[in-house]
């Protein structure tokens, strides 16, 4: 595209410099989110952050938005720092966001009455978008009407309409089925291509490599806790793009590899589940059931894998998304089932044991290692054996996690341990009465 | 400023329907009868006076519209505070620690203990009808807004972030922002409780029209000093008039308020669940498709918007700049000084003027007193449930009775019990009965509806795949109700109880007391002592009484009810 060589040229839209954002623990110390986020935006680009979930990209979008103002580090829209919901910046959000009690033709005038344009204007400029996202007809529909993909549609027409400078969309295609979601991404681009979007360029939060690849002329790659931009990767490939194309092949195999690549910083010797050094039983643990533990040591042991398997690869064979896909790697890393490296997996000779035994095995195997390599596992398990009741609430290991993660961070880390200590038979915990004992019911 | 213009100018083809005859009918009736009423309010006292309430039913349904009237003029009142003191509440995190729990306080004060400010009314325009009728919608307008207010301002403390982000990204201003995001987001469950109020205003009407503080009464015309003069007469054919007065003015009210409210409602309704037909009603369609009506709509409507094109386009501040973090802490000590000075005055003021006047030992009797109604409180919600929860259960798991059942139940709830007390009277005198015990299912009449209604609602929500699961165990029988029924309508029938047992307070005092011509029984407890202390006029009993009262149901609130609802909220819903 032509607009990509100029654009190389032409003074940024937008300029993020040294941006953190940390919110504060009820204990009162900072828990960083983003720090040093470096991002320009040119006009007549499509970027994408990928990362995780919890890396706070979506923060960084918030951000830029002007929804919340970051802790320090300065936003630069058109040469002037953002202070509030700045004009000229529209959002695409992941839950549409639609008001139900407004019709579609109101949910996208809504933002030009804010601006208290003439009604003549507004009707025109609002029967143009609707016009133009493919909505004809659906005007005096309500938003519980329509299926999810026109939904969506409404929410980009509704930012269209304002003749944004930049849209900004945090995984506008998550909560749709995949069908849909490919056919509404490529009207979009259709209609950027064509240069018919009032919009100068494109800031878009996903966790779908795929998507990212395909929409992008460049990746910016967010590590997580704290969230930072650690690689930058540039997508040059002719529009419109094919999955099928081997250097787009080649694009998404790469991104997997720094997405699975140890942070900056770390010893590259030594056992990976430290990721933290230094937290023990601080480490996040992000909720992955048990089942799809065991799933995707099964499907990496079966052939054609035979135990070592590309991650794009097995994502697609076992239709996951990224954000179940690394979790579940991750998980299986930390229990010494796998080594995640370079976008592939490679199970370990425990993982090759577990997925050669008989339920009951699988679960002694799981629970040694559950109470070997992960720290807070072991420590509950301490503590209920040295209590002579064997019973210790919740509260008290939430309290302790506290002193590391916020809030509900803590809760999922509980929950993540609560279920994988369940199918290890480690412990018990009884919500109702909020307690981890170490009787199982007869 | 442009104002709208008729439909009728406008369009050049204009032919009024169906919709507009009736419409119009209904407009007009409407306004003629407000000037009848507006030049009424002029009258003096003296001149109410003369014209004495009569049992002749032909006056009836006059005195059933100017029933109505007042409940309406209320109920907008109630709106108009609940929209300013909610928001305000909402918006301002000082304000919150002062308006919060204050509200908690006067909903739990028994709504007649209310009837002290009469005297302030009429003294403000002495002589006149206006005070008197001010007092009296006061009174109703007290059993009306405090739980509207509640509702409101836990709607806009829950609305979504992404709505909130979106309005903010948009620049709505604060203006549009309400009209927009927050009156619709809240609007489902303020109507629910607006029907709520509507059915406590009914119970405490008849009690609001015939004042009576001390030596000052004054009768206002309308149902409610009917029902008051028929007890006083011993008439019971003139009480079966009034109950069908009653009926229908209930019956009117649900059919051109609530009906189209609730069908609206659905429109509002935040779930974008599809393939969920919303409720219908006629008069939603009429106001839709009246071209006259929607004239009246489209001029408030652009009333609002008015007020959406003043002033610049506003930036919203970003979050991190609002609320306390962010505020002076020298500002936060100015304002909790203030307001404990305040506390303290008032604490030192009421004890004052209690004490001064009543030895402490009453105190104690009193407290005493209190724990009387509060065993007849709990005894009959526990009778209600045992009855009531096997009922709506059955009704329940039948789709079709239920949608046959709930709109009686509600109507049941709407229905003021007053209107029993001379049957129940009558039969305690003719059987000899121990008022004590007798007297006290008239505290629960009207408010086991809450607990019936509930647990319909809580039984309909219970799935189908669940219902064929149970069946496909074979699970029936008392199994059946141990491990499907009870635990899926347990959160739904705490709710119930909760509004149960607060209504049952409140009616103690309406309840332990009853007269039926000279016939005067009285059931000991404090619901009786606050209704003999207002009757005396007796100012430093009566707000002992409620202080009293209005404690117990804090405490009760606090101690009881909110771990039993926070309990049933974790273990038992679904999802």
């Amino acid at each position: 595209m032509n607009a990509n060589a100029l654009a190389l040229n032409l003074a940024p839209l937008l300029d993020t410099r040294g941006v953190c954002k940390s919110f504060r623990k009820p204990d009162g110390d900072e828990l960083v989110v983003l720090e040093n986020v470096n991002l320009t935006l040119r006009p007549g680009e499509i970027v994408g952050l990928l990362g995780r979930s919890g890396s706070g990209k979506s923060t960084l979008l918030r951000l830029i938005a002007g929804l919340d103002s970051p802790s320090s580090g300065v936003v630069d829209y058109q040469g002037a720092p953002v202070a509030g919901p700045a004009r000229g910046i529209a959002m695409v959000f992941q839950s549409f966001a639609l008001f139900p009690w407004l019709t579609v033709l109101e949910n996208v005038q809504l933002g030009l009455e804010a601006l208290r344009l003439s009604e003549a204007e507004i009707r025109k400029r609002s029967l143009q978008a609707i016009d133009l996202i493919g909505l004809d007809g659906f005007e005096s529909a309500y938003p519980r009407e329509l299926s999810g993909g026109m939904r969506q549609r409404v929410g980009f027409a509704r930012a269209l309409v304002v003749h944004p400078s930049i849209l900004l969309m945090d995984e506008p295609f998550s909560a749709l089925d995949v069908l849909t979601a490919e056919t509404l991404r490529s009207d979009f681009l259709d209609l950027w291509g064509e240069g018919q979007l009032p919009i100068r360029s494109v800031l878009l939060v996903t966790h779908n490599i795929e998507e990212a690849v395909q929409m992008c002329d460049r990746l910016l790659i967010f590590s997580t806790h704290p969230g930072r931009v650690v690689s930058e990767i540039p997508v040059d490939l002719p529009h419109p793009r094919s999955p099928a194309d081997p250097r787009f092949r080649a694009l998404v195999e790469r991104v997997y590899v720094e997405m699975t690549a140890r942070p900056r910083g770390e010893p590259r010797t030594g056992p990976k589940s430290e990721r933290f050094a230094g937290t023990g039983i601080g480490t996040v643990l992000i909720h992955v059931s048990s089942n799809l533990l065991q799933g995707l040591i099964e499907a990496v042991y079966a052939p054609p894998y035979n135990g070592k398997a590309d991650l794009p690869a097995i994502a697609a064979e076992l239709q996951l998304e990224v954000d179940e896909l690394f979790p579940a790697a991750d998980a299986l890393q930390m229990l010494r089932f796998a080594e995640v490296e370079g976008g592939d997996i490679r199970l370990t000779e425990a993982g090759l044991a577990f997925a050669r035994s008989e339920t009951d095995e699988r679960k002694h195997l799981f629970a040694r290692h559950l109470l070997t390599y992960v720290p807070l596992a072991a420590h509950v398990r301490r503590v209920l054996d040295e209590r002579s009741s064997h019973i210790a609430p919740k509260s008290r290991f939430f309290d302790e996690l506290e002193d590391y993660m916020a809030e509900e961070t803590a809760e999922q880390t509980l929950r993540t341990i609560i279920s994988w200590g369940r199918y290890a038979e480690a412990f018990a915990y009884d919500d109702q009465r909020q307690v981890f004992s170490l009787e199982n019911p007869a | 400023m442009r104002f709208q213009l008729p439909i009728s100018v406008l369009r050049t083809r204009y032919v009024p329907g169906r919709w507009d005859v009736i419409a119009f009918i209904l407009v007009f009736a409407f306004f003629a009868y407000l000037g009848d009423v507006a030049h009424g309010l002029t009258g003096s006292l003296a001149h109410l006076e003369a014209q004495p309430i009569s049992l002749d039913p032909r006056y009836l349904p006059d005195y059933a519209a100017q029933t109505a009237l007042r409940m309406l003029v209320a109920m907008v009142a109630s709106l108009v505070f609940t929209f300013t003191y909610a928001t305000l509440a909402a918006k301002s995190q000082r304000a919150a620690t002062v308006l919060v729990p204050l509200l908690d306080i006067l909903q739990s004060v028994p709504i007649l203990g209310f009837s002290i400010t009469i005297v302030f009314f009429l003294a403000l325009t002495p002589g006149r009808v206006a005070g008197a009728e001010m007092a009296a919608i006061f009174l109703v307008f007290t059993s009306q807004a405090w739980n509207m207010a509640f509702s409101f301002y836990h709607s806009l403390r829950s609305i979504p972030d992404e709505l909130d982000e979106c309005a903010r990204a948009f620049h709505l201003g604060p203006w549009m922002r309400f009209w927009r995001l927050e009156v619709p987001f809240a609007m489902p469950a303020l109507i629910s409780n607006m029907m709520m109020s509507m059915s406590g205003g009914w119970f405490f009407v008849v009690a609001a029209e015939a004042i009576s503080v001390g030596h000052t009464t004054v009768t206002l015309p309308g149902v409610g000093s009917y029902i008051a003069l028929a007890i006083r007469e011993r008439s019971l054919a003139a009480i079966g008039w009034a109950i069908a007065a009653m009926f229908v003015v209930i019956l009117i009210y649900d059919q051109i308020l609530f009906r189209p409210l609730t069908a609206s409602a659905d429109w509002f309704r935040q779930e974008q669940e599809a393939g969920l037909t919303p409720s219908r009603s006629w008069a939603l369609t009429m106001m839709r498709r009246s071209r006259l009506l929607s004239f009246g709509r489209a001029a408030f409507g652009s009333m609002i918007q008015l007020g959406f094109n003043r002033g610049p386009v506003r930036t919203p501040r970003p979050a991190g700049a609002r609320g306390f973090a962010a505020s002076p802490l020298l500002g936060n000590v100015a304002w909790y000084s203030v307001v404990a000075a305040i506390v303290a005055l008032a604490v030192w003021r009421i004890g004052r003027f209690v004490l001064l006047h009543i030895p402490l030992a009453e105190v104690g009797h009193v407290v005493g007193l209190g724990f009387l109604t509060l065993i007849r409180v709990t005894v009959l919600i526990a009778l209600a449930s045992v009855i009531w929860v096997p009922i709506g259960v059955y009704i329940g798991v039948r789709p079709r009775l239920a949608r046959t059942a709930q709109p009686i139940a509600q109507f049941l709830a709407a229905f003021p019990v007053n209107l029993l007390f001379p049957i129940v009277v009558s039969a305690i005198v003719v059987l000899k009965l121990d008022p004590n015990i007798w007297l006290s299912p008239l505290m629960i009449l009207g408010t086991q509806w809450y607990i019936l209604f509930n647990v319909i609602v809580g039984a309909s929500s219970l799935s189908a795949d669940l219902k064929y699961a149970s069946a496909n165990l074979g699970v029936r029988g008392w199994l059946w109700w141990r491990r499907i029924a009870l635990p899926a309508v347990f959160p739904f029938y705490v709710t119930g109880a909760i509004t149960a047992s607060g209504g049952s307070w409140n009616a103690s005092i309406v309840a332990e007391v009853a007269d039926w011509g000279s016939r005067h029984l009285t059931a000991a407890g404090l619901g009786a002592y606050i209704a003999d202390a207002t009757s005396a006029g007796d100012f430093p009993r009566t707000v002992l009484g409620i202080a009293i009262m209005a404690l117990f149901v804090v405490v009760l609130n606090r101690l009881f009810w909110r771990p039993l609802y926070a309990r049933a909220e974790r273990k038992f819903r679904v999802s």
